[in-house]
């Protein structure tokens, strides 16, 4: 029995549309590029408004204290000035008001280390800390960790000569932590390392490889 | 996620205590008090419970520090962290139990955040209660975990009425057993309350963990110079090696002479609604030699008249096992 039709088919070559997103491709231009353009352009309350239950249209929240107040904060060794609800975190204000998305909200309960950032070189749970709080504080989140020319930070580095990190979502915290760690005690023990990671789940159980990249890091420095 | 922002609040933050005091006692009743906030933001975000007013202790410069008592003891503010405690060098040579107790308090982001009078004002964590439900402790008329399937594992063995949920805290144990004193200022003025009788159980009042009432402000922990130096024990036995609350802890501090027990003392956490103090177990011990024979029979005295639940018989051995390696291994 022939069988033509299949023998001589052959699948049809895909068809791109290379048309507008060519010029986007081109341009090198990114998703993640377009929101944060949102968010600098100043549209985040509208991006954002679900999450603050208000936004630039309407009139300001009439609920006692829902009215946000102009604070500056020292973040990375920048002064920022952002508008701070009293009920707002230091990690919705650093994600979501100042463009600094490294810092992740893995629970929202003190209870998993994602959002870490160091306050005076001290870590912290930034999802359970008021931003209010810490105004007179010196916020550093990862982004500040590179230096001004784009050299990676040690422990930085050290996580990817170790590979340290899986899927990594847990490794701005895991950094933040083991940069507290050094600047207090430049030489830990593997056992010291632990307990400052101890504050750090990993769901993808990469600990003993953050420790490998932590003790490397203090060799480095 | 927008579950996840706490409700609006108005936000004060005074610079001194009897600022506070006045805020707490204007807005009694919708009003609270914010340490480090490793407690009250949970409540927040699940919006459990929802203050209009809430008051930001920590602008308040009085609040910390540990400085030594003329009578050669230690006064801690309430607001010093937990990590300040844990790593206060006079701490650490006379009172090595409460920085013990301090490093095991959760993990080290929130021992840097977290206060010691927050440590001992917090609420309790019996589930039922934190997920919001009716209970009696949140002003209804019923108990979820005091049931035969409900899941009591963390609950007590001792003290149950109506409520069966245990104290958290692993600095409340250390503190009862330093004889610790609790300054609290209210409108009224200042007062000090014995550790032992700081915290109260449902026979009290159901609905409190402390004696505080709102416009009553922690100020600070005194510790007596009575127990400076002893020979300490701490040990703290949770799920996990950190972030947990203790399934039973227990610390004690004893005097020994001659290999003999002179004087102690050791309470228990986790066990009960309030940090248990182990009088039989201190009864049993004193003047008797240090040794593996007194240590086993401490241990079997501490347990006696536990009443377990369905799920929590296993806290009875672990007890018992800890308080004979206190008095061994101290």
């Amino acid at each position: 029995m022939s069988d033509n039709n299949l023998v001589n088919r052959q699948a049809p070559e895909p068809q791109y549309d290379t048309g507008g997103l060519a010029s986007v491709a081109s341009a090198k231009a990114s998703r993640r590029q377009f929101i944060k353009g949102v968010i600098a352009s100043g549209a985040v309350a509208s991006s954002a408004g679900y999450l603050f239950g208000c936004s630039t249209d309407e009139a300001p929240m009439t609920v006692a204290g829902g009215v946000e107040r102009l604070l500056t904060l020292t973040v990375n060794g920048q002064t920022r000035r952002v508008d701070v609800l009293p009920n707002e975190t230091l990690a919705m204000t650093l994600r979501y008001k100042l463009n600094l998305t490294g810092t992740k909200l893995g629970c929202d309960r003190g209870e998993c280390g994602a959002c870490t950032v160091l306050l005076d070189d001290v870590s912290t749970y930034s999802c359970s800390t008021l931003t209010h709080s810490v105004r007179s504080r010196a916020i550093t989140t990862i982004e500040g960790l590179e230096s001004a020319d784009g050299e990676l930070h040690p422990v930085q580095q050290a996580m990817i000569d170790e590979l340290g990190p899986q899927c990594g979502f847990c490794t701005p915290g895991q950094i933040m932590s083991a940069v507290a760690l050094l600047r207090a005690n430049p030489n830990p023990t593997r056992d010291e390392a632990r307990m400052a990671l101890s504050g750090n789940l990993c769901r993808c159980g990469a600990y003993d490889h953050y420790l490998n990249s932590v003790m490397r890091a203090a060799e480095m420095a | 996620m927008s579950k996840d922002m706490m409700a609006a609040f108005e936000l004060f933050q005074p610079d001194t205590v009897d600022g506070a005091v006045d805020l707490l006692t204007r807005y009694a009743g919708d009003g609270w008090a914010v340490a480090g906030g490793n407690d009250s933001f949970d409540w927040f975000k699940d919006r459990v419970k929802r203050p209009r007013y809430v008051v930001d202790l920590s602008g308040i410069s009085e609040l910390r520090g540990i400085r030594e008592m003329p009578d050669g003891g230690l006064e801690i503010g309430a607001l010093t962290t937990l990590t300040e405690v844990e790593t206060n060098p006079l701490v650490q040579e006379r009172y090595d139990v409460l920085a013990r107790a301090a490093r095991h308090v959760a993990s080290p982001q929130i021992r840097n955040s977290g206060t010691l009078g927050g440590n001992l004002c917090q609420d309790t964590r019996c589930w039922y209660y934190r997920y919001g439900v009716d209970c009696y402790r949140a002003g209804g008329n019923t108990c979820y975990a005091d049931t035969p399937e409900g899941q009591n594992r963390e609950h007590c063995l001792w003290g149950a009425d109506r409520c069966v949920a245990v104290t958290p805290s692993d600095t409340a144990p250390a503190l009862v057993t330093l004889d610790a004193r609790m300054v609290v200022r209210n409108a009224s003025g200042e007062r000090e309350i014995p550790a032992e009788e700081f915290f109260i159980g449902p026979d009290i009042d159901i609905e409190r963990m402390t004696v505080l009432e709102p416009g009553d402000v922690l100020t600070a922990i005194r510790i007596p110079a009575d127990w400076a130096g002893a020979t300490f024990y701490f040990e703290k036995v949770a799920d996990r090696n950190t972030w947990d609350f203790a399934l039973v802890n227990i610390a004690a501090a004893m005097f020994v002479q001659g290999g003999n027990i002179e004087r102690i003392r050791m309470s228990a956490g986790a066990v009960e609604c309030v940090p248990r103090r182990l009088s039989v177990v201190e009864g049993v011990v004193t003047g008797q030699a240090k040794n593996e024979a007194t240590a086993r029979l401490a241990g079997q005295s501490a347990v006696r008249g536990a009443t377990p639940l369905n799920f929590n018989h296993f806290k009875i051995p672990l007890l018992q096992n800890l308080v004979t390696r206190a008095i061994r291994d101290a």
